[in-house]
């Protein structure tokens, strides 16, 4: 279970995001600016909140009142990154081993083959990351990301930076990826069928501010009833 | 053809390009993360001794570190320790002098971080310490480097403050700058001119060192 209850002001609104997301995958729904990002970073640690709460099964990650902030390297939270964040001085091998350091060396390189293996990368191992594909790069962050042992899943915008054709073929492979991880995983989108794809639940953000949680089909057909409305 | 002052101005830019290396990227990485008054108040002491005239700075050093002044009486009283007139008292002008070069180019290469990175790797478990030697500098390896080599060209003809703190005493703290002036000056100009002759090679490889390694960021294969 991940709760969420913050706020934090930024330039031009102040962020209100509060919800909760269990087992079923949740979407924070809204346009570009709207603070679903900023959300997702404070989720993470790499903003801080001006005040509110974060906690994550009995985890508590952040708490204003408690003084309590554990910095990013110990949130264990899985973030995906718009652009995907690879390290471009790094190799495939490299990017993935990054993110499991602290494992004893055998262990890594066992965990390294698992995962070249699960997110189809044999025969990249040596690429570096400015010579793959959009889809590549992805399951080559995907699989940095499971390296590091996540408790949450945070996927920002994931399909952004690719193009359409491909980003089809992609979903039904994040579901899959989402179904096994088993954890608390927030989707941010803009992009209301790629949500009804991927989550059941939906948070809409505005102005930085979230709205109660509601199921993905009833919120797409208030949707659809609007945008008749307005025809 | 004595060569001392030729291995006498290597190693003094040598060590100043190795310490301002370090002090440089310091400044340039920590200065990013101060309030803007702070930060803008701060640059322009950094970046001061790049507009002096390094006659200015070396009057400043020897206020400083004169044999009857705050620090130098204090290292000849407590370990008999002359810092001037020596011939590492030029690093520490050569140093000064130097240093706007490294820390504008180290602000320049790190302002083109993409700060995404460090969060990934953040995120990832990975330490601030990892994370500032292996991925944020060998993103911006380039200006990095370019400014080290730039800062060993600046150092190699550092003439002004040098010669106020260190002087020329042949054989120990004469430099290829300082026995160029001291040679026109004694009419030896057949030496001179070797010595011109040097330094303008010298400087000219430098150079070309600087600007293939400022060819358009060209990403890795």
């Amino acid at each position: 279970m991940l709760y969420v209850e913050i706020e934090k002001r930024l330039d031009r609104f102040t962020l209100k995001a509060k919800f909760q997301c269990d087992h079923n995958p949740l979407a924070l729904f809204g346009a570009s600016g709207a603070g679903k990002s900023m959300t997702l970073k404070c989720i993470s640690g790499i903003e801080k909140p001006d005040r509110g709460v974060i906690q994550l099964n009995d985890r508590v990650l952040f708490d204003s009142e408690k003084h309590i902030d554990l910095p990013p390297q110990k949130r264990r939270v899985g973030y995906l990154f718009q652009e995907y964040a690879l390290f471009p001085n790094m190799t495939v091998s490299g990017n993935i081993m990054a993110g499991m350091r602290k494992l004893p060396k055998k262990e890594r390189e066992q965990k390294l083959r698992e995962l070249i293996g699960q997110f189809q990368l044999n025969g990249l191992e040596n690429r570096r990351p400015d010579s793959l594909s959009g889809g590549e790069k992805q399951r080559v962050a995907l699989a940095r990301i499971f390296a590091s042992s996540p408790e949450v899943l945070l996927l920002d915008e994931p399909f952004s930076s690719l193009d359409t054709m491909l980003k089809y073929q992609l979903i039904p492979y994040i579901r899959n990826i989402i179904r096994d991880f088993g954890g608390e995983t927030i989707l941010v989108s803009h992009d209301i069928d790629e949500v009804r794809q991927l989550c059941g639940e939906i948070s809409p953000i505005t102005d930085g501010v979230t709205q109660e949680i509601i199921d993905t089909e009833i919120y797409y057909q208030q949707l659809t009833k609007q945008y008749e409305d307005l025809k | 053809m004595d060569l001392y002052p030729l291995f006498n101005s290597l190693r003094i830019a040598a060590i100043s390009a190795i310490f301002v290396f370090f002090i440089g990227i310091a400044a340039a990485y920590y200065i990013a993360k101060l309030p803007r008054v702070l930060k803008g108040i701060l640059d322009v002491i950094f970046t001061l001794p790049l507009v002096l005239p390094p006659t200015v700075v070396g009057y400043l050093l020897l206020l400083a570190l004169g044999p009857k002044r705050p620090i130098g009486s204090f290292f000849l009283e407590n370990w008999d320790i002359r810092l001037t007139m020596q011939w590492w008292s030029a690093i520490f002008a050569v140093s000064v002098v130097v240093f706007p070069l490294m820390y504008r180019t180290a602000r320049g290469a790190f302002e083109r971080f993409d700060e995404n990175l460090a969060d990934a790797g953040r995120t990832l478990g990975l330490s601030n310490t990892y994370i500032f030697w292996r991925i944020r500098l060998p993103y911006c390896k380039q200006g990095i480097i370019a400014g080290v080599v730039l800062s060993f060209a600046r150092a190699l003809g550092e003439y002004g403050a040098t010669s106020m703190i260190a002087g020329y005493t042949p054989g120990k703290t004469a430099t290829v700058s300082t026995a160029v002036y001291q040679l026109w000056r004694t009419g030896n100009d057949e030496l001179a001119i070797k010595w011109v002759l040097i330094n303008i090679a010298i400087s000219a490889v430098v150079l070309l060192v600087v600007n293939l390694l400022e060819k358009p960021q060209r990403r890795r294969p």
